[in-house]
């Protein structure tokens, strides 16, 4: 059954979705957004040096990011440059480069529209393999370093000075993203990755009441986005990692109606009743 | 380090951002005992609650800690973001799960305990400051560390703060670093006052250092004032050990007093 394009693209999407959920919700918590923009335009940067030295391109995406992580990491604690300028002038600068030195490469016929905006209905068995690995990896990572992530997240003082191990566990958290950005490179494309992070996030925060609430809402509402993104691209032939994000953003709108105020007022309601 | 002491900082000082922030700070905390840090603002008091807690390594001198030391800290101010959906409950478990029924003990002693499944983004500035007290009671510490724990909190919440500090005090036996803007309410709970300013200025039992020409030169005729009301507050009087009595323990007729 994995013969069928569009199957493997169904899978590889909801591979991708279950595992920018949670991650995602770090984000938007640690205000990381810009910070992921940063990675994601720096995955461009690996795929021209991942084709410059013919190595596999997943893996030359995940070290070119790691290592844009560690280095925004390290300089974010001495830099006098507001982290926000900093950002911004890593981020588009990494863009730059990327395509400037894939311009250099006249050998390589590039698919830049693919690079750009992901080229889900190209997914091999291979990438499908990688991607269900590496999301099942991430995922059980994140499992292990939640508590003190999540200390860390609401105060990095307060769980230093509680024995967690926050600096260490940031750390592994920016390799994450690495492996994220990595593995959803060919879903949605560099441009577009940060929007899988945030939107389903984003779109989950109405519907959750606890924090581990709100990570399986946002993996919930990232897998119909999936869905319904890809079966609207079948339909209407529309562009498929810019459909997946319209769908995410769909998504969200709806979070914000009054229905869901409803919902969670209700929640609120009954609460107050138990304990009355 | 003495075998009792819970932390120790020798001759300690921090030097950051081109100059020192603190520095020959000597303290120790025993358990069962109340250190409060004074001084004017940029005077190192919250680095040197930091270098007790270990979050900061000293530049010069040194900080120990006793092994296996159990640490709850109450931090200065915490930002919640809305996008965070977090309630009381889950808030209790932030650095390690703590059995129910303590969970419950500390909401209760706190005077939190309805506001169990509250989401944090919604309570007031008291409300909080006592949710982030319970939180660290509830860990049953060793050594507690509390920066500015009245801040935002109206002058009788204050004075019920305090209380709650000193019964965790004497529940838990723990040993207790505190940071005070204000010296007159803090006096009736603790055992010990370190003025600091860049350095300890003076220290020692509260009346003795709210007597000492240091502390009147530092904090000026507020400082006297602060000598005053504090001698016609009448609710607890100082042992010859320098542990302090309360005759009223659960209420203070402090009205008249400001």
């Amino acid at each position: 059954m994995f013969d069928d394009f569009f199957v493997r693209a169904l899978l590889a999407g909801i591979g991708v979705a279950l595992v920018a959920g949670p991650l995602g919700c770090f984000v938007v918590w640690r205000r990381l957004a810009y910070f992921g923009d940063t990675l994601s335009h720096g995955a461009l940067l690996g795929v021209a040096v991942g084709l410059l030295l013919q190595i596999h391109l997943p893996t030359a995406v995940f070290i070119v990011c790691t290592f844009i992580a560690l280095a925004l990491f390290t300089i974010r604690r001495r830099s006098m440059i507001s982290s926000d300028a900093l950002l911004g002038l890593l981020s588009h600068s990494a863009l730059a480069i990327g395509l400037v030195v894939l311009g250099f490469l006249t050998w390589v016929r590039v698919d830049l529209m693919g690079l750009l905006f992901g080229d889900i209905l190209a997914v091999s068995e291979n990438d499908l393999l990688l991607i269900w690995i590496g999301a099942l990896c991430t995922l059980s990572i994140l499992t292990w370093i939640w508590k003190p992530l999540f200390a860390a997240t609401v105060s990095q003082e307060l769980a230093e000075a509680e024995g967690l191990e926050p600096r260490r566990t940031e750390l592994i958290f920016m390799i994450l993203m690495a492996a994220v950005i990595a593995i959803s490179m060919k879903i949605v494309g560099v441009l577009l990755i940060t929007s899988l992070l945030i939107i389903p996030a984003a779109a989950s925060r109405r519907f959750a009441t606890s924090p581990a609430q709100m990570l399986i809402v946002a993996s919930v509402i990232g897998v119909l986005s999936v869905i319904a993104g890809l079966l609207s691209s079948l339909t209407w032939d529309t562009p498929s990692g810019p459909s997946i994000v319209v769908a995410a953003l769909i998504c969200f709108l709806v979070s914000l109606t009054p229905f869901v105020n409803l919902f969670s007022s209700n929640l609120g309601a009954s609460r107050n009743i138990g304990h009355e | 380090m003495s075998n009792t002491s819970l932390i120790e900082l020798n001759n300690a000082g921090v030097f950051e951002g081109g100059h020192w922030r603190v520095r020959g700070v000597n303290l120790t905390v025993e358990r069962g005992e109340i250190v409060t840090l004074i001084g004017p603002n940029g005077s190192g008091k919250s680095t040197t609650a930091k270098l007790a807690l270990g979050v900061l390594k000293p530049t010069e001198g040194s900080a120990t800690q006793a092994k296996s030391l159990r640490i709850a800290y109450v931090p200065q101010k915490l930002y919640i973001d809305w996008s965070l959906p977090l309630d009381v409950q889950h808030f209790m478990h932030l650095t390690g799960s703590i059995p129910a029924q303590d969970v419950a003990l500390a909401l209760e002693a706190a005077g939190v305990k309805h506001l169990n499944q509250s989401q944090l983004s919604s309570l007031s500035g008291g409300e909080f400051q006592r949710v982030l007290i319970a939180r660290a009671m509830a860990r049953k510490p060793d050594f507690l560390v509390l920066d500015e724990p009245v801040q935002g909190v109206d002058y009788n919440g204050e004075i019920a703060l305090y209380e709650l500090i000193s019964v965790i005090r004497d529940k838990l036996q723990c040993g207790i670093l505190m940071i005070s803007h204000d010296l007159h309410v803090v006096m009736a709970a603790t055992d010990r006052v370190l003025c600091l300013n860049g350095h300890v200025c003076c220290s020692g039992s509260p009346t003795a250092v709210a007597e000492s020409p240091e502390f009147k030169s530092l904090f000026g005729l507020r400082g006297e004032s602060n000598l005053a009301l504090y001698t016609h507050d009448h609710d607890h009087k100082h042992m010859p050990d320098g542990q302090i009595e309360h005759i009223h323990p659960t209420k203070k007729e402090s009205g008249h007093v400001r």
